[in-house]
């Protein structure tokens, strides 16, 4: 685009350079021109230069966010590719990866184009695609790896489906490296959590609900780590939520096996309280856990164990939400909430600092899973998020972006807001941005 | 101020120790009842409930329904077939469509645990439990507890050990909590593929062999073994659970004391109760039945707002304030 922004006099918190100063970020032509203490003086006498008051705020590279559920095609009631992409947007996340369960599943080129036809309509967060690791996620054969990638998918996933099969996995990182695309699996073995409704210990056995162990993540963790091992390829571990998930991790790195993990701001936020009397947006996959794993994994974010942060965002319509706990589909919606759920249970409290949760937000997810962004650095696109970390806010659902309302928030009183979400040059979320312009989802580089 | 149990009888651990003796006691009076040649007091008149059964039921279902009409209430029966994710009408439009009758009360049996508590949140109705999913059942708690103190004066101090699949049980729980409550000791025994594991956070005592539970106990109770457990693969067969936890005339010969023989029924005679046991001396089987309906008068009434202190009166045929 064409034209000039100018987020003037804010904390500029970039540590993909190891910044963390006052002062100008300005854009033109879509891409970040100069940064740093003066950098405004040379918006001086531009036409047509949008300024932004960013004093008291933090700017910072625009949020990537490598795990959601965007529901288009195939549940458009719940949520659609415009709808996701504005409440990324809402969120500060300039970019998303889109996983693959969708109806028909995103398994080929067409569906992978699709996708990004779509997000290019929706003038917010770019959508990256995620291709199912095998045909239909059935867990039998592998799906075209490379004419999906060609189209634009950025990694492989069977998400919500997990790989049973240990031969389809180990194929899938070896076929995977080829293209240089991370596998991502969810982490279940399904003999143990079948019929599971949430976290295996005193709560399920109290509510009479039947519990998913920590261990049939852990089986799966392993496996993924020693045939990452075995391959050399690059595995991604999603929302891990146990304590022994991350020691298999570290036992991973420790060994220089390609893992990268990532967690979610629920499952470093609640414990398998939450679920009190039967709430199910409480409900997720994998459940909410107790207190000395949420420890853990807070533990392992801090030491670099976990790579980055992903909401899980998945929507679902209150109706499915508003029945009996056991036949509730699983997941809340995360994208709205996520930054000031790091900040009020990770950051408030000194867990980690604000560069550090900025790394797992925006530069890691990035760099991982090999995206354009994460960045400030000039010549690069303007993809920034600016924020207020302090200001205290109330979960109300009805605000939000999503057309899922499903989160266990609601009522919570929560520190920091995104005030402005800028992708490409373009402010797509804020008051006072302009709010034309492009929006596209670009494809890889 | 008089103790109340609130809106709902939902399970047996959100009461205390005092709520449950208000029930039992009050269960005291309305026992009488059921002995006489006319079996009705006007306490309920003009009161609608539904009974709402999602799964097949006789013995709960007679028995509520007992209680309710010797109460003089004004009963539905619906068996909804079919469990929560068939196809039709949802659980909160059916306690919807309930509400706008204008029913005063529910008893609810589902398949799903905390079904009764959704429908509990929703309704302004009063919901009583009759078994939710693997969660509660808390009348049949009351019902053994009742029975239990019929036999033994008191609950305090007495050793009450749960046999068989704790870990699907909805019966089990509510004797762990009500029991713990009133002050008694609670054993369980089973195999450790039917128990939960987190059992020893219920503050129990776990038992792998039915014979120690045999020297330990008071009472046993024991729990009907759910033919699928074994096509599930908790268990071998029902001819090996029978042999290692089976309650038998031998077993209980050999422990050398009295043990008092509670079942929620119904019975797999040869599997988990052998019928000498069932049919024999220590057995109170139907002295459970027969308690199960003067403990749900007693829920009735006091749910529907009766006072503890007049339920002897309301027997007497008058006081039938609500």
């Amino acid at each position: 685009m064409s034209g000039s922004l100018l987020l003037r006099g804010g904390r500029i918190i970039d540590p993909s350079q190891s910044l963390d100063q006052t002062g100008d970020v300005l854009v033109v032509d879509g891409e970040i021109a100069a940064i740093g203490p003066r950098a405004g003086n040379e918006a001086a006498g531009r036409d047509g230069l949008q300024t932004l008051d960013c004093s008291g705020l933090v700017v910072s590279p625009g949020f990537v966010d490598v795990h959601c559920h965007l529901r288009e095609p195939g549940r458009e009631e719940v949520e659609t590719i415009a709808t996701g992409a504005r409440a990324a947007a809402a969120g500060g996340f300039t970019a998303v990866c889109a996983m693959p369960n969708t109806d028909p599943v995103t398994d080929n080129q067409a569906a992978v184009g699709f996708i990004i036809r779509q997000a290019s309509r929706a003038n917010a967060a770019r959508v990256y695609p995620v291709g199912a690791i095998s045909v239909g996620q059935k867990g039998e054969s592998l799906a075209e790896f490379g004419e999906m990638v060609s189209a634009g998918a950025v990694a492989v996933s069977d998400d919500g489906r997990p790989v049973a099969s240990a031969h389809l996995m180990r194929t899938a990182l070896e076929y995977a490296r080829t293209f240089g695309i991370p596998v991502a699996d969810h982490c279940e073995e399904p003999t143990l959590a079948k019929g599971g409704a949430m976290n295996e210990g005193i709560v399920s056995a109290r509510l009479g609900l039947k519990g998913v162990p920590a261990e049939a993540e852990e089986i799966m963790a392993i496996r993924d780590i020693l045939l990452a091992r075995r391959t050399g390829g690059h595995i991604h571990l999603c929302h891990m939520s146990t304590r022994g998930s991350v020691e298999l991790i570290r036992w991973g790195k420790e060994r220089g096996v390609n893992v990268t993990a990532e967690v979610c701001p629920h499952h470093l936020s609640l414990t398998e309280d939450a679920v009190g009397d039967y709430d199910t947006n409480a409900k997720m996959n994998p459940p909410l856990r107790t207190a000395d794993d949420v420890a853990a994994i807070q533990e392992a974010v801090t030491d670099g164990t976990i790579d980055l942060i992903a909401t899980d965002h998945a929507p679902h319509h209150y109706d499915e939400k508003e029945r009996e706990f056991a036949d509730a589909p699983n997941g809340i919606v995360g994208l709205e909430t996520a930054l000031a759920v790091n900040l009020t249970w990770l950051v408030a409290p000194k867990r980690i600092d604000l560069p550090t949760l900025i790394e797992k937000m925006s530069c890691a997810p990035a760099r991982v899973f090999k995206l354009p962004g994460g960045t400030l650095r000039r010549g690069g696109a303007a993809d920034v998020t600016v924020f207020d970390p302090e200001v205290e806010w109330t979960v109300d659902p009805a605000a939000f972006k999503s057309k899922g309302r499903n989160t266990p928030y609601t009522g919570r009183t929560l520190r920091g807001r995104v005030r402005w979400t800028v992708v490409g040059g373009s402010v797509v979320h804020g008051e006072g941005g302009a709010g034309k312009g492009r929006g596209s989802a670009r494809g890889r580089g | 101020m008089t103790l109340s149990l609130g809106k709902d009888l939902l399970g047996l651990e959100p009461l205390s120790g005092e709520q449950i003796r208000l029930i039992l006691d009050t269960a005291e009076p309305f026992k009488e009842i059921s002995e006489r040649a006319i079996k009705k007091v006007p306490t309920l008149r003009g009161a609608t409930i539904v009974n709402l059964f999602f799964e097949a039921s006789t013995r709960t279902r007679v028995s509520f329904e007992f209680a309710e009409k010797r109460l003089s209430a004004d009963t539905v029966n619906v068996a909804a077939s079919g469990s929560s994710v068939s196809k039709g009408e949802t659980l909160v439009d059916t306690a919807r469509n309930l509400e706008a009758m204008r029913i005063d009360m529910v008893v609810i049996r589902h398949s799903a645990s905390g079904a009764a508590r959704f429908l509990a949140d929703r309704i302004e109705s009063t919901v009583i439990n009759a078994g939710d999913g693997t969660h509660e059942h808390p009348t049949q708690g009351l019902l053994d507890m009742l029975t239990l103190r019929d036999h033994f004066g008191r609950l305090e101090g007495i050793k009450v050990c749960i046999v068989g699949d704790v870990l699907h049980s909805r019966v089990a729980r509510s004797n762990i909590w009500g029991l713990t409550k009133m002050g008694a000791q609670v054993g369980v025994c089973g195999p450790r593929s039917l128990l939960p594991n987190a059992i020893d956070d219920f503050g129990v005592t776990v038992f792998d062999r039915v014979e120690t539970a045999l020297e330990w106990a008071d009472a046993l109770n024991i729990l009907r073994l759910q033919l699928e457990r074994m096509t599930a693969g908790y268990i071998p067969s029902l001819r090996e659970y029978n042999r290692v936890f089976g309650v038998s005339r031998e077993r209980l010969e050999a422990a050398k004391r009295d043990v008092l023989i509670l079942h929620p029924g119904p019975m797999n005679r040869g599997v988990e109760i052998d019928s000498d046991v069932a049919d024999g001396p220590f057995s109170v089987i139907l002295d459970q039945v027969t308690n199960g309906v003067a403990v749900r008068m007693a829920v009735l009434y006091l749910l529907s707002g009766g006072r503890p202190e007049l339920a002897e009166a309301a027997k007497k045929g008058g006081g039938g304030e609500r």
